[in-house]
């Protein structure tokens, strides 16, 4: 019996996915199979692809190529560059709305959210934020999305039909990522130099929680909290802790940190596959890419991916 | 929302908080190369684009930031320009030789300013001649000599020989040299001081050889020549084949073009795009001095110098420095605490604190004076 329930959980992944993980200073995609844990295919991209996200059928990719200047479309199915949607310049992170169609992109170098409709591939709007706009996020409604500004410490609030900001919240040293949680009634961001995560009543923008980090013989300025995902019911998030190469895992109840798991080195950005059974990190010094057990909280497999690997999307 | 939005600007006061900047003009030594001249707008280029970061932060807040620029020209007196800037404007972010940063800060206008060091990297500022009102964002020559030592032990180059020049910059950099390595417990197996007059543009293929062959073998040639002057003909013209380290070759550097990791990537085409050149260490000096100033006002909403300086000093403050770690000031001497890059003029090789050199509080603290040996009693 009880080698028959292993066996199902060794077969649930059957229908296998695949991450997608951009390599930042190859210029490619690496394609990993959820199954084999194997890389099965790269493609080339634009110049420095950093942020990488499907549209809602997994039919096309979006590759934000900084160093290009553009947002590229991918045919995932043949990796064919479809064409480029307008970006505004040095797009570093982006998120896609809700509708399935605007995809709002924080322009690094020129302290500018830009949003671009993907089916006209109009530029639909450009928004001033702070300096070095990185983490982007929208709620799952679709009424507000976040852009985080590295330099100016801040998380922009944006209102899509207006596309004004209507607030600016002050977090610590330079943010990095942001994600809405537990149906959008709280938005966390990550502050890298900072060392924490603040967590935001998303109702009136105010402060809920604070996180720290500590891990055990690093210190504390190199325990950096970059890319983080949520597990199955918002229980638990996995944040990504930079140059201390952990990864964190938070009860998103009490706040608590409740383990450090060991990665590859910088670990950045990282994707679930697709019952959350396992997590993807990127790691962009060691140029791999971790595979952690979420149950058993522990690192099972490395994988050598392209030089600097930075985001990471699941196609299921 | 639009309400909530007016709501949080209203309980925000307007802040408005102006930077004098005091560049005084300094005669340059003759070198033996005009190759690579210093910018005319060295720091002032680094605190415009501070200013311009603390602006865009600033405009959130209702906070705003004027950044007042005044050169005194050679033969002018600084005290003067200082005393004007200071009737303007308590934050003074300074660009001239340690006496006369002594000499503003000892003026009685500048008793409760906030001014900052971006220029001097005499270790003696931040000891003996420290002065409370006087704040360092470009790092001691100790904070630099010190990584370079560190690079020293790590690599195993422990026989170490050394060239300096007969200015005061090299004399200055010679001392902390010896010093870093005594503190590393490495010493120096021999010394040269260059006095060399013949125009080395034309002769160093057949004097270097020559100069540097009683060395016999070591390690790494340090070369101390801080003004720019012998340093770039050494190279790969010595006797022995052997790296060249300091002045030349590989330096330990405030600031590069080399830099690009930590998010720097963006602070480097920033700053390019605005003053269509590299930054340099004292354009970084120069940027964090106004950065940390705007960084002060955005956490405390206030610009009053006791609370602004409070604030810089105390565990909260923290700066992103584009150097992978936050930076903090030493409460001890006013030194902002800051890595050390190890490069060449094509790339980084490292950066200090190099892996290892532990510290009970910041592993920041093994570069440059730390507190039981600052001799600084102003703070």
């Amino acid at each position: 019996m009880r080698t028959l329930l292993l066996l199902c959980a060794l077969s649930a992944p059957a229908m296998a996915g695949e991450i997608w993980v951009t390599n930042e200073k190859d210029d490619t995609v690496s394609v990993i199979d959820t199954q084999t844990l194997e890389v099965i295919q790269t493609y080339d991209t634009g110049e420095r692809p950093r942020g990488i996200t499907f549209s809602k059928d997994y039919s096309r990719l979006y590759i934000c190529a900084s160093d290009s200047d553009a947002v590229q479309v991918m045919d995932p199915n043949t990796g064919e560059i479809l064409h480029d949607l307008p970006s505004g310049e040095d797009p570093e992170q982006f998120v896609l709305h809700p509708d399935d169609r605007h995809l709002y992109i924080a322009n690094e170098d020129d302290a500018i959210t830009t949003v671009v409709d993907t089916q006209t591939r109009k530029v639909v709007a450009q928004i001033d934020v702070g300096v070095e706009p990185e983490g982007m996020a929208v709620s799952p409604d679709g009424k507000i999305a976040i852009t985080t500004s590295e330099t100016t410490n801040m998380a922009h609030w944006i209102d899509t039909e207006t596309h004004a900001l209507f607030a600016n919240t002050l977090v610590d040293s330079r943010p990095r990522h942001a994600e809405f949680v537990k149906d959008g009634t709280q938005l966390w961001v990550s502050s890298e130099i900072g060392g924490t995560i603040t967590v935001f009543d998303v109702a009136d923008q105010s402060e809920v929680a604070k996180i720290s980090f500590e891990v055990q013989g690093v210190h504390p300025d190199r325990v950096q909290p970059v890319g983080f995902e949520f597990t199955s019911g918002d229980t638990h998030a996995f944040v990504a802790l930079g140059p201390s190469n952990h990864v964190a895992v938070v009860n998103a109840e009490s706040f608590e940190v409740e383990d450090y798991i060991l990665v590859g080195r910088r670990v950045w950005h990282m994707a679930f596959n697709e019952d959350r059974s396992q997590l993807f990190t990127t790691n962009g010094v060691s140029g791999d890419v971790t595979v952690i057990d979420v149950a058993r909280r522990e690192p099972i497999k490395s994988i050598k991916v392209g030089r600097f690997p930075w985001g990471a999307a699941l196609r299921p | 929302m639009v309400t909530l939005c007016a709501m949080a600007h209203s309980a925000l006061a307007d802040v408005a908080l102006t930077i004098g900047y005091l560049q005084v003009a300094q005669p340059r030594p003759p070198t033996l190369s005009n190759l690579d001249p210093p910018p005319e707008d060295l720091g002032v280029a680094g605190a415009l684009t501070g200013l311009q970061d603390n602006l865009t932060t600033g405009k959130f807040l209702n906070h705003n930031y004027v950044l007042e620029p005044v050169t005194v020209p050679e033969g002018d007196d600084p005290l003067t320009a200082a005393t004007a800037l200071l009737a303007q404007t308590p934050y003074l972010v300074l660009d001239a030789p340690a006496p006369v940063l002594s000499a503003i800060a000892d003026l009685p206008q500048a008793q409760g300013a906030i001014l900052f060091n971006t220029s001097a990297s005499d270790t003696v500022l931040r000891d003996t001649a420290c002065r409370a009102n006087l704040l360092h964002t470009l790092p001691s020559d100790a904070m630099r000599t010190d990584a370079l030592a560190q690079l020293f032990v790590q690599k195993r180059w422990s026989e170490l020989v050394m060239i300096s020049g007969t200015y005061p910059a090299d004399v200055v950099y010679a001392t902390a040299m010896r010093a870093s390595l005594a503190k590393f417990g490495l010493k120096l197996k021999a010394e040269k001081t260059w006095a060399f007059d013949a125009d080395m543009r034309r002769t160093a293929a057949q004097e270097i050889p020559l100069f540097t062959q009683d060395f016999g073998d070591y390690d790494a040639l340090i070369i101390a020549d801080e003004v720019d002057d012998f340093g770039r003909y050494i190279l790969y013209n010595t006797w022995e084949a052997r790296p060249n380290v300091g002045s030349e070759g590989l330096s330990a550097l405030t600031w590069s073009p080399v830099i690009e990791q930590w998010g720097a990537a963006q602070l480097q085409s920033r700053f390019a795009e605005q003053h269509a050149r590299p930054m340099g260490s004292q354009d970084y000096a120069a940027w964090a001095a106004v950065r940390a100033l705007g960084e002060a006002v955005t956490r405390t909403d206030a610009a009053d110098p006791a609370t602004l300086r409070a604030y810089l000093l105390s565990d909260a403050f923290e700066l992103a420095g584009f150097k992978g770690r936050p930076l903090t000031f030493r409460a001890w001497n006013g030194q902002l605490r800051q890595p050390i890059a190890l490069a060449h003029p094509r790339a980084l090789v490292a950066q200090a604190p190099l892996e290892g050199f532990l510290h009970q509080r910041n592993e920041l603290d093994t570069l440059g004076l730390d507190q039981p040996e600052s001799r600084c009693e102003a703070f």
